[in-house]
């Protein structure tokens, strides 16, 4: 292993996550962390830590410079970014390049690359890797839109073409809603961007959210199949699950495939995920962009393949082949975690940074929480609310479930309000356990009360 | 004199945006309800209201320090 001393510049659970996986390749592991997170789980598990600055994010964990003087300082020959702060920055991977430091994630060029929505559609088509169906460019009258809509299908999006964040986007169901829209999005263009141009796009509707694990070489590429990411609050996901059951076979080995070609075309190195909006209705999938990067929800992949992912990507950084080919890679049953969240649920999820009172944790057969809480811990109230991940696995879909509402029944954190009462009621939801929801499910479901009319305190 | 305590721990904000000008300046008049300055936590910005009426004296936590519940963020007269 060319890596002996890793710098882990992230904090919470993906922190200690990463310290585990590093002291199993027998690394020396140094964390990392600002003022308000001296006492935090990650820096008591590692070997050493370093202070990085004060509490807020832009003065320690984003701020790049201490980041890379703190790996030099200690003498890291690489860093691992984990997910959020630095972990998608090209700035940052360059700056360790250049300071002779490996970074555990691909090159700066690539991030830069994959990052860029219009630089990351046109690699995918290029990979031969379906992209929501759109006009080729801009769009200049009223009529050339009403040709090109027909083309694409309707209900389609119009959007200024020299935009971005999806300000004034329109949805027109037919033509006619498109000639009396298309003119008013052309005027706020003109008067937003100084430029009337327009772009299509069709609008999915109720799409799911599906996404592919890649790991990658730097010339190999492997997929670790699919997770679905559906259940969604305020584009935050809240629910996760792999494999995906909306997916026929067929379905699932092309989608995975094309992550894998582009993966393979942009010579990926580390772990990755491709996000994709499926069509139910039209058996059809989408890419939308890639993180290049951990995710969150990687647990899941792990749980169905047996594949450590944050190990392999270690190596795969440190310049060793991929130790798997494709075909070693098998799904076996269901996963599913859930994000427990120092939120009250029960209050339009208000923020509660509280004392770890009392915490006893599930255990059994294929039940793991990965989180950085300890009794007597006080959550400090500026980062996200994050707590951890509870991740079941089972044969079965429905027997995933059942695990999951035991685990969050045994689990016990006191001093807190948590998420934790909203995953209990998801999972007793007649949708949720058929599978029958979409990205725009949870929202309403929530807005209805459906929360609210579960009984209150008697969970975790 | 009335103090105004935060409600939560966080990071404190006089101003509803760095462009703009603070929520109260000395000798505003403060009603009940009236948003006096914000606090970041988890991500999240809460405002923090005043639950008295009177005379905006001073602030006294600084604009973006780090706050515990109860510390107090300003001053009122009368």
């Amino acid at each position: 292993m060319k890596i002996k001393r890793l710098l882990i510049a992230n904090r919470g659970e993906i922190a200690v996550r990463i310290i585990r996986a590093a002291k199993a390749l027998g690394i020396h592991t140094i964390q990392a962390h600002s003022e308000a997170d001296a006492d935090m789980l990650a820096v008591k598990l590692a070997d050493e830590a370093i202070c990085i600055g004060p509490a807020p994010s832009r003065e320690s964990y984003l701020d790049i410079q201490k980041v890379v003087s703190a790996a030099q300082g200690t003498g890291a020959d690489a860093v691992h970014p984990g997910y959020g702060f630095l972990s998608e920055s090209p700035a940052f991977a360059r700056a360790l390049e250049s300071a002779g430091i490996i970074y555990v994630g691909p090159s700066a060029d690539t991030i830069e690359r994959m990052g860029d929505k219009v630089a990351a559609r046109i690699a995918a088509e290029a990979a031969g890797v379906p992209v929501v169906p759109g006009s080729k460019g801009r769009i200049a009258s009223v009529d050339e839109a009403a040709a090109v809509a027909t083309e694409i299908g309707y209900p389609v999006m119009i959007k200024a073409a020299a935009g971005g964040d999806g300000r004034g986007i329109r949805i027109a169901n037919d033509e006619a809603a498109l000639r009396k829209l298309a003119p008013m999005a052309q005027s706020e263009a003109e008067a937003a961007f100084g430029d009337g141009g327009l772009y299509l796009e069709r609008a999915v509707q109720s799409p799911r959210h599906i996404e592919v694990q890649i790991l990658g070489d730097g010339s190999d590429a492997i997929h670790c199949y699919e997770r679905e990411c559906s259940l969604q609050r305020r584009r935050q996901k809240v629910w996760e699950e792999a494999g995906a059951v909306c997916l026929d076979d067929e379905t699932r080995e092309s989608l995975c495939a094309s992550a894998v070609a582009l993966a393979k075309s942009v010579q990926y190195r580390g772990a990755g995920t491709l996000e994709y909006l499926y069509d139910e209705a039209r058996n059809e999938f989408y890419f939308i962009e890639m993180n290049t990067r951990i995710q969150v929800e990687h647990p899941i992949s792990e749980m169905i393949t047996g594949v450590d992912l944050v190990q392999e990507m270690i190596r795969v950084c440190a310049g060793e082949p991929l130790q798997y080919s494709q075909s070693d890679i098998k799904a076996t049953g269901h996963a599913i975690e859930v994000r427990i969240c120092a939120e009250d649920p029960f209050m339009q999820f208000l923020p509660f940074p509280g004392k770890v009172q009392t915490l006893i944790e599930p255990t059994g057969d294929g039940i793991r929480f990965d989180h950085f809480l300890y009794e007597g811990y006080q959550i400090p109230p500026f980062y996200d609310s994050l707590l951890g991940k509870l991740i079941v696995h089972a044969d079965t879909r429905a027997a995933a479930i059942d695990k999951l509402r035991e685990a969050l029944r045994d689990l016990r954190l006191e001093g807190l309000k948590t998420t934790a009462p909203l995953h209990l009621a998801l999972a007793d939801d007649p949708d949720v356990q058929v599978g029958a929801f979409h990205t725009q499910w949870l929202e309403p479901w929530l807005d209805a009360g459906n929360l609210a009319a579960t009984a209150k305190g008697d969970a975790a | 004199m009335a103090q105004i305590q935060s409600p939560l721990p966080g990071t404190f904000y006089r101003q509803p945006s760095p462009e703009e000008p603070p929520f109260k300046s000395a000798g505003d008049a403060v009603a009940v309800g009236d948003t006096i300055g914000l606090i970041e936590v988890m991500k999240t910005f809460i405002q923090v209201n005043a639950e008295d009426p009177g005379t905006f004296k001073a602030y006294v936590a600084e604009d973006g320090a780090p706050v515990m519940a109860g510390d107090v963020l300003a001053e009122l007269d009368g």
